[in-house]
């Protein structure tokens, strides 16, 4: 296993910021049109944190025109440019997916640095 | 048919260039020795024989037989038949330039050992009944092994409980997702037999 990990077939990407789930993040997500390539950013709270290595993906969730969204990002995809932190927030578990039966106002996630 | 023998690592993650993620093993394959040539006069048939690696404790013919090409083990010796012995001499190194990205491959190695395993897992039988009806202890029961007095004997390759695995096992058709000559690196798409550690052979 070490001799796998030192091959170091995948290069960890360095613009992606350290966050928490309840962090929002805006992920900068490299979109293919054609043989064009453009940066398409994607705002949201991030719901969950899993898998460890090269395996790890988070789930970045928002509303989108009154319909929730969620996208699952490996952090190591090459298709993620960089990951920007925009609000820390204050939450008690690390998966957050009770987020997904509320709705408006309750749905909402407390600023961590809110006194 | 052109072949390398290496060990597998252990599988991971790959990206490719348009952000796809393939479920890979990885193989770390030769440089393999060209020990003998077998040629159609001699032997009656082209081969190659290819040794990797190499070991502690050496037999004096088996080092004599490596002499030749001034190694001192080598802990595989292996055949490739239909290989284009031309281009070859004794001593030569074989690498994984064998191989290119694109390239189907066929990957033999020995599975995983089971141990003594019953009929549902072994053969995938279902088991005989469930649990009610005052049945029990029938679950992954394999059911009847054949009729009465005629023949009186149960036939021969009857498909029964016992040891599984660590059986030859050859996976073909697997993507060659990328070469790394300079640390001898194959990536295979999927997965391929064995445990980590063990040894493989790679066929084109």
């Amino acid at each position: 296993m070490d001799k796998l990990n030192s091959l170091e077939l995948v290069q960890k990407n360095e613009e992606i910021v350290s966050f928490k789930p309840g962090d929002r993040v805006k992920v900068y997500v490299r979109v293919i049109e054609g043989d064009k390539e453009r940066i398409q950013p994607y705002e949201g709270d991030v719901i969950s944190i899993r898998g460890n290595g090269t395996n790890a993906t988070f789930t970045v969730r928002k509303i989108s025109s009154g319909v929730g969204v969620e996208r699952v990002f490996p952090f190591y995809s090459p298709k993620i440019q960089k990951v920007e932190l925009v609000r820390e927030g204050k939450v008690r578990r690390a998966k957050l997916f009770y987020l997904r039966s509320l709705s408006g106002k309750a749905a909402r996630i407390k600023d961590k640095n809110l006194r | 048919m052109p072949g390398l023998i290496g060990k597998k690592l252990g599988m991971t993650n790959y990206y490719t260039a348009d952000g796809r993620m393939l479920p890979v093993t990885v193989i770390e394959a030769g440089p393999c020795t060209v020990v003998q040539i077998k040629t159609a006069d001699k032997d009656g048939y082209t081969a190659l024989q290819l040794g990797y690696g190499s070991k502690k404790n050496v037999n004096k013919p088996e080092s004599g037989h490596l002499k030749k090409v001034n190694l001192e083990s080598a802990s595989v010796l292996k055949e490739f038949r239909n290989f284009d012995i031309s281009g070859f001499s004794q001593g030569d190194k074989v690498t994984v330039e064998l191989f290119k990205a694109g390239d189907k491959v066929k990957v033999s190695s020995k599975s995983k050992g089971r141990g003594f395993q019953g009929v549902v897992k072994r053969h995938g039988f279902s088991g005989v009944g469930g649990t009610s009806h005052g049945q029990h202890d029938r679950e992954r029961a394999p059911g009847s092994i054949g009729s009465s007095s005629y023949p009186s004997r149960v036939f021969k390759g009857m498909k029964m409980a016992g040891r599984m695995g660590y059986d030859n096992f050859t996976v073909r058709n697997l993507q060659v997702v990328n070469v790394i000559p300079e640390k001898n690196i194959v990536l295979v798409k999927g997965a391929v037999p064995g445990a980590a550690n063990s040894i493989v052979e790679i066929n084109i």
